[in-house]
C-alpha cells in the first residue's frame, strides 16, 4: 500500500465572469455567468513511504491545487486520494497532525514574535509531548542553524534565514510527508543549497517522504528521483529525470576552441549551434555519431586548444517537453 | 493542551506582539477611549433637552449604554479574527494556513489578534457604569450583578455571533462587507435605548431577529426591578440573556456551510 494514493483526480473551478467597469459590477450582483475552468483533469500516481518526488510544469498547470488537495485544503470534484490510510478533505484535522508544509511564499510564523515563541505555540497547537518537543527543536536548530535567530522577532529575518526558520516550524511535529510548495523561490545562492542539502538529509536520513513543487531546475537535478510534469491538469511524465531528458532531448553539445580561426565542417548530422571568431558549438545526436568518433575526425583534420561535452541545460529540456506537449502557460 | 487552554496561549501571544509597541498600543486605547466616548455625549444631550424619553431618565438610558457597550468592547476584542476574515485571511490565502493547523478554524480566528486599543471602549462604557449606578441608583445585591454578568456574557455571544456571520459571508464574497457593519455597530447605536421608544416592527426585529432587545433591555430591566410597559413577563426578563447565546450557535450553523464551500472553491 503506497503511502499517497491520487487516484483520477479531477477538479473543476466555477469562475464568475464579469463585465467590466460599475455597470458589469452591479450586473455581477444579479445574474452571474459562470465559466468552468479544468484545473485538474485526470491525474493519477502514488508514491511510497521514503520517496523524494518533484512536481514541475508551467505556472497554472494544477500542482498547486494538487498539492492543496493532498493537504486537506480543498475538495476535489472527483477521484480519490489517500494520505496514510486518510482522505484529506473529509478528516482535515487528523491529517494535518500528520504532514508537514511549506509555502515559499507565505509564511507559517508570527510577524512580531521572537522564533521560538513561534515554535513554543506551534508546539502547543500540534500538541506535541514537551519532553519530545525540545529534543525535536534542538535537532532542528542544530540542523539549520538557527541558534543565533532564536531570539529575534520573525520580522527582522532575511528571507534565507525566515525559509530556514520555516522548516523547522513545519517540521517541530515530526511529520512523516513533508509538501513543498516553490521552496526555494526568491532565494539567494547559499540559501538555496542550504535548503537543498536540508531537504536531502531529512529525506535520506530520516526518511521522510517529500513532494516539492518547484520552478527552479536546479532543485530537481539536486534533489529528485522522480519527477512529474503536469501540464494543463494532466499528467504529462512520471519517472527519473534522467530518462525524460532522452525522450525529449537525446542531444550532446560539443564546445570546441580551435587553435586557429573557426573552420566550417560541414559534417553531416551535426548543426552548429553557435559561432564565434575562434570557436564552435555544435549540436549531435549521440546514438547516431558516437561521440569519441566525432571529436575524432575533428581533432584528425583541425588544430584544437580545447574541447568539451555537455548536455543541454535543464531549464532547456523542460522548455523543449513543454513545447511538444503544448503545455505552456494558457 | 485544550482548545480552551490553546486559547489562552494565543491571547498571551498577541499580547505579546502588541507589547513590541508599547506607545502605539497606549496611544490607540486612548484614541479609541476618547473617539467613543463622543457617543454618550449624544445620548446626554438628547435627555437634557427632552428630561426624560419614553418614561426613561438620563441615568437609566446610562445603565444600557454602558452595558450595550462592555458587551460590544468585550467581543470586539475576542473576535477580530472573523471581523477581519475577508480581508486578512480569504483574499491573502492566509486561511490556508490556518487549515493546516490541526484545530478547528474558528477556534484559531478567535484567538488571532486581541487588541489591547479595544479596552478604550469597555474603560468609557465601565465609567459611565458608575455614572449610571450614582444617577439611578442602582443597588448592586448579589442578584442585579448576576443578571448584569449573565446579560454581558449573553451580549458577548450575541455580538460574536454578528461578527461570525460576517466571516461566513467572505466566503461568497470579499466585497461589500460594510453592509455588517449595519449590524455590529449599528446595534449598538440600536440597543442603547429602552426598546419600548421603537415602532412596533423594529422591536419585533430586536427581540426575534437580532435579539439585542434579549441582552440589554430585557435583563435591564430586571436589574431596575421594573416591570417591563411593553408586557413581557417578570419571569421572562432575566432568563432573555439565554437568545444571545442561540444566536453565536446559530451563526456557527451558518459558518460550517461556509467553509464547506470554501473546501470545493478555494476561494
Amino acid at each position: 500500500m503506497p503511502q499517497i494514493l491520487v487516484e483520477a483526480l479531477a477538479k473543476t473551478y466555477r469562475v464568475a465572469e464579469r463585465a467590466p467597469g460599475l455597470t458589469g459590477a452591479m450586473l455581477g450582483l444579479v445574474r452571474r455567468r459562470w465559466r468552468e475552468v479544468h484545473a485538474l483533469a485526470d491525474v493519477s500516481f502514488s508514491l511510497e513511504a521514503g520517496e523524494l518526488l518533484a512536481f514541475i510544469g508551467p505556472n497554472g498547470a494544477g500542482k498547486s491545487t494538487t498539492v492543496k488537495i493532498l493537504s486537506g485544503i480543498l475538495r476535489p470534484s472527483s477521484g480519490r486520494v489517500e494520505v496514510d490510510g486518510l482522505v484529506p478533505y473529509e478528516d482535515r484535522v487528523r491529517h494535518v497532525a500528520r504532514i508537514g508544509v511549506v509555502f515559499g511564499q507565505r509564511s507559517q510564523l508570527w510577524w512580531d514574535l521572537p522564533v521560538i515563541d513561534g515554535f513554543d505555540l506551534l508546539a502547543d497547537i500540534y500538541r506535541v509531548e514537551p519532553e519530545r518537543y525540545r529534543r525535536r527543536r534542538d535537532e532542528l536548530v542544530a540542523m539549520l542553524r538557527l541558534e543565533p535567530l532564536l531570539d529575534q522577532p520573525v520580522r527582522q529575518l532575511s528571507l534565507g534565514q525566515r525559509m530556514r526558520a520555516e522548516f523547522a516550524a513545519a517540521l517541530l511535529h515530526d511529520p512523516a510527508i513533508l509538501f513543498l510548495d516553490e521552496p526555494t523561490i526568491g532565494l539567494d545562492a547559499p540559501s538555496k543549497l542550504a535548503v537543498r542539502d536540508f531537504v536531502r538529509r531529512l529525506n535520506r536520513e530520516q526518511g521522510v517522504t517529500v513532494l516539492l513543487t518547484t520552478h527552479d531546475m536546479h532543485d530537481v537535478e539536486a534533489l529528485a528521483e522522480r519527477v512529474i510534469v503536469i501540464g494543463q491538469g494532466r499528467l504529462l511524465t512520471d519517472g527519473p529525470f534522467e530518462s525524460l531528458r532522452a525522450s525529449v532531448l537525446a542531444e550532446r553539445r560539443l564546445h570546441i576552441d580551435f587553435a586557429g580561426a573557426a573552420p566550417e565542417l560541414g559534417i553531416p548530422g551535426v548543426t552548429v549551434r553557435a559561432r564565434s571568431e575562434r570557436s564552435l558549438e555544435l549540436a549531435f545526436d549521440p546514438t547516431k555519431i558516437p561521440t569519441p568518433k566525432l571529436i575524432a575526425d575533428i581533432t584528425a583534420r583541425h588544430a584544437v586548444d580545447d574541447i568539451h561535452v555537455d548536455e543541454p541545460a535543464i531549464e532547456e529540456v523542460i522548455a523543449r517537453f513543454y513545447d511538444l506537449h503544448d503545455a505552456g502557460e494558457a | 493542551m485544550n482548545a480552551l487552554a490553546l486559547y489562552g496561549r494565543y491571547i498571551i501571544t498577541s499580547l505579546r506582539a502588541q507589547a513590541q509597541y508599547p506607545t502605539a498600543t497606549l496611544m490607540l486605547t486612548a484614541g479609541h477611549c476618547a473617539a467613543t466616548s463622543i457617543e454618550i455625549l449624544c445620548v446626554f444631550a438628547l435627555f437634557h433637552r427632552f428630561g426624560s424619553v419614553g418614561g426613561w431618565s438620563f441615568g437609566e438610558a446610562a445603565l444600557f449604554y454602558a452595558l450595550v457597550n462592555i458587551m460590544f468592547s468585550l467581543a470586539d476584542l475576542l473576535s477580530r479574527g472573523f471581523e477581519v476574515f475577508g480581508t486578512d485571511f480569504v483574499r491573502t490565502g492566509a486561511f490556508d494556513r490556518v487549515l493546516l493547523r490541526p484545530r478547528a478554524a474558528a477556534l484559531q480566528l478567535a484567538g488571532y489578534e486581541v487588541r489591547l486599543s479595544r479596552l478604550g471602549r469597555l474603560i468609557q462604557a465601565s465609567i459611565v457604569l458608575v455614572f449610571a449606578t450614582n444617577l439611578v441608583p442602582i443597588t448592586w445585591d448579589a442578584r442585579a450583578v448576576a443578571i448584569a454578568l449573565w446579560a454581558v456574557a449573553g451580549g458577548i455571544g450575541l455580538f460574536m455571533g454578528i461578527m461570525v456571520l460576517q466571516a461566513t459571508l467572505a466566503f461568497w464574497t470579499v466585497d461589500s462587507l460594510e453592509i455588517m457593519n449595519v449590524l455590529s455597530y449599528g446595534g449598538v447605536q440600536a440597543a442603547q435605548y429602552p426598546l419600548n421608544i421603537y415602532a412596533a416592527w423594529f422591536r419585533r426585529v430586536l427581540t426575534f431577529g437580532l435579539p439585542l432587545a434579549c441582552v440589554a433591555y430585557y435583563p435591564v430591566l430586571a436589574i431596575l426591578r421594573r416591570p417591563d410597559p411593553l408586557g413581557a413577563p417578570d419571569w421572562l426578563l432575566p432568563l432573555a440573556p439565554i437568545a444571545g447565546f442561540a444566536f453565536l450557535a446559530l451563526s456557527f450553523v451558518v459558518w460550517r456551510t461556509g467553509m464547506a464551500r470554501y473546501a470545493s472553491t478555494g476561494s
